[in-house]
């Protein structure tokens, strides 16, 4: 084997790196790694890890060990809601995946699901639709909402070269403000709530808070379906996905082979929007029962960040993915109940991005090993002509 | 006239943080590292300050604010070397690394909070810095109003900042490198100067500044640390260096813009055409002023070339 094969050889190997299986034990190590420096911090705090982790099995899979043989043993409103939880996560999840697939940050997602809970609750409270068709209404508005917030950071990306990391930060400050002076105008409310939404414009269902020992489980199940089949189906089988991931791959050469650069970066955001408003239609319509004028951030949008990097932007990952952030969200009472602070839950969610963020230093890491086997084997190679020379 | 005396006094004392931590991103993308964890950096050292000064403020009465802010620039340090190990070293997305440190600020901020005080926030401090007047400066007419009395002297710290930056940037030989370190590292390696070096130096220092701004901001606009206490003013001190063109005038300039358009909020009940707005407006306005300001000075053409690029050697 000449040198030149082995180099090719490795060439391919290198494409093969980017399969399924690489990303999944990527994420499985910062995922480890990240529930490890959790562990640190907490032992350094004198708080209890074991109860961290007792919490996390109590959420994802409803057994109390300790209540073995109760009939407390398995509750499956745990599971409920664990998986309600996780709905808004996986979409907030796409929302950051589909930009990445076009070379954008989207940090607006955020922002874009407070424009989805704003336009849900303003057709849930003004539109007079007696019927179920009100919920869909409420849901498509969601969608609109998302998609149109994340309208200007586009325009202002494509057009003006203006970074969407900056912009969409912006506005999800702008959103934040002004969706609560829309909300507190609404008619009936009051400067903590809106008047409670009518019951047919809501996603939730008899059937599945019962199967789930009366959790908030709701329709959004049947929303984030589609979301993740929509998402497969535009990137992997439509000419328009094809050429969103070739601006994100290299916009140069996308312009060069005719593609319109600019339409394609406003698109992307409008469905990394879209999807960020229908988290917000989840989290409006199913798991609140009321506009709630907010507070403060709370972290949907940038939970999505660390659900859409670890998925590796692939549908599957980002469900996958959405469920794990889901439970450890969902956890957080429990936490707090089993004496620790449920910020944990955040800390480790900002570890795995920032394990994510450090990806390419294991890959240098493994560059230099591969170079190093390589070199080894080359100059195996080269003895072994050596002698053979030799013999002759 | 005393409405306007007081309003400009109070931006001047809401633009020093957002001058100081503009100040702390200007070394870092000098540099050639994009740093948008100023907004965590701050978040740090905002939580740092309150907590420090708390337990000192009954010992060491007018020195403990001194004392909060200077741990809160080491704590913003020490947190801005993983920014630097993940920017540099390691060769990560800058943007990504940044995101996830504005994610564990208050994450770590809150939690800490819980494992001290026992609740999501700090406890509150009785005082933070004490506004002083100029003795002779205050007596100018106007301009000692404006300037000179009943102000918080970090706003003259800030100034001396601004100073401070430009001459070491822009007169010095180490400045010289730093900058060459973001236009054109290559160059600056081929000297024998290292890079690595340099760009850890900037991070490093906008570590210190930024944690120096937060721990400001919240002992002379707070009562206590909460989750909320740094708003997005970390983010609006990257758009004031933007549009501040990667200068220590030009921020010292957007600072003061940005520190304006944040007090209007605050006055609006005051100003009769103002007042049937409401006030939510008055609070998005400035992060609207943000994206406004960026569409006239987006010009690339001010920022460093290398600016996000990890630098190997030997390319």
């Amino acid at each position: 084997m000449s040198d030149t094969d082995l180099i090719n050889m490795q060439k391919k190997r290198g494409l093969r790196e980017n399969d399924n299986l690489r990303l999944f034990l990527t994420a499985l190590l910062a995922i480890a790694l990240s529930l490890l420096v959790a562990v640190f911090v907490m032992w350094a705090t004198g708080v209890e890890p074991r109860n961290f982790f007792k919490a996390l099995l109590r959420t994802y899979t409803g057994l109390d060990p300790a209540k073995a043989g109760t009939d407390q043993f398995f509750r499956p409103r745990y599971l409920g809601e664990f998986l309600q939880m996780s709905l808004p996560l996986i979409l907030t999840g796409l929302a950051l995946g589909f930009g990445q697939q076009c070379g954008l940050f989207n940090i607006g997602a955020e922002g874009q699901v407070i424009a989805g809970i704003l336009g849900a609750n303003l057709v849930a409270i003004l539109i007079p639709i007696q019927n179920r068709s009100l919920a869909v209404l409420a849901v498509i508005a969601a969608g609109l909402f998302g998609a149109l917030w994340a309208l200007i950071p586009g325009l202002l990306k494509a057009y003006m070269g203006i970074s969407e990391v900056v912009t969409t930060i912006m506005f999800n400050y702008i959103i934040f403000y002004l969706s609560n002076a829309v909300l507190k105008s609404l008619p009936g409310s009051n400067p903590q709530r809106t008047v409670d939404l009518p019951e047919n414009a809501m996603l939730s269902s008899n059937w599945l808070r019962e199967i789930t020992g009366n959790s908030r489980l709701h329709w959004g199940i049947v929303v984030v379906a589609a979301a993740i089949i929509c998402y497969n189906l535009i990137l992997n089988h439509t000419s328009f996905g094809y050429e969103i991931k070739a601006c994100g791959s290299n916009r140069d050469a996308a312009a060069y082979a005719g593609i319109k650069v600019r339409s394609r970066i406003v698109y992307s955001m409008m469905i990394s929007g879209l999807f960020a408003g229908l988290a917000g239609a989840c989290l409006a319509l199913g798991t609140f029962r009321y506009g709630r004028i907010l507070q403060g951030f709370e972290n949907y949008g940038f939970d999505g960040i660390a659900v859409g990097l670890l998925g590796g932007t692939k549908g599957v990952g980002i469900l996958l993915a959405g469920l794990l952030m889901g439970g450890l969200r969902s956890g957080q009472p429990l936490m707090q109940a089993e004496r620790v602070p449920l910020e944990i839950a955040q800390i480790v969610s900002a570890l795995i991005v920032l394990f994510v963020a450090m990806q390419k230093g294991v890959e240098i890491l493994g560059d230099y090993m591969a170079r190093k086997r390589m070199s080894e084997k080359m100059a195996e190679n080269k003895t072994a002509q050596a002698s053979e020379e030799g013999g002759k | 006239m005393d409405l306007f005396i007081s309003m400009f006094v109070l931006a001047l004392i809401y633009s020093t943080p957002i001058i100081i931590a503009s100040l702390g991103a200007l070394f870092s993308e000098r540099s050639g590292v994009v740093n948008i964890a100023i907004e965590g950096i701050m978040t740090i050292g905002g939580f740092v300050a309150a907590t420090v000064i708390v337990f000192t403020q009954d010992s060491l009465g007018n020195f403990s604010p001194w004392l909060s802010v200077l741990l809160a620039g080491v704590a913003g340090t020490v947190f801005s070397l993983i920014h630097a190990v993940i920017s540099i070293d390691l060769q990560g997305d800058q943007t990504i690394s940044g995101t996830a440190l504005n994610m564990l600020a208050p994450a770590l901020g809150i939690y800490l909070c819980q494992i001290i005080f026992n609740q999501q926030r700090t406890e509150i401090f009785r005082r933070g810095f004490v506004k002083v007047s100029v003795p002779g400066l205050s007596e100018i007419p106007v301009l000692g109003d404006l300037l000179f009395k009943q102000i918080y002297p970090t706003f003259y710290l800030a100034v001396f900042l601004v100073i401070f930056s430009y001459v070491l940037l822009w007169k010095t030989p180490f400045g010289l490198r730093l900058r060459a370190a973001g236009e054109h590292p290559s160059a600056v390696d081929s000297l024998g100067i290292s890079v690595r070096k340099l760009r850890y130096t900037g991070v490093l220092i906008s570590g210190f500044l930024g944690g120096l701004a937060g721990g400001i901001m919240v002992l002379t606009q707070s009562t206590q640390f909460t989750a909320t206490s740094i708003h997005g003013m970390g983010f609006i001190a990257i758009a004031a260096l933007i549009f501040g063109r990667w200068n220590p005038w030009g921020v010292l300039g957007a600072g003061f813009f940005f520190g304006f358009s944040q007090i209007f909020g605050i006055y609006s009940r005051d100003i009769p055409l103002l007042a049937n707005i409401p006030k939510e407006v008055f609070q998005a306005l400035p992060y609207a002023l943000t994206v406004i300001a960026l569409l006239f000075f987006s010009g690339k053409d001010a920022a460093p070339k290398s600016v996000g690029i990890p630098y190997k050697a030997g390319q």
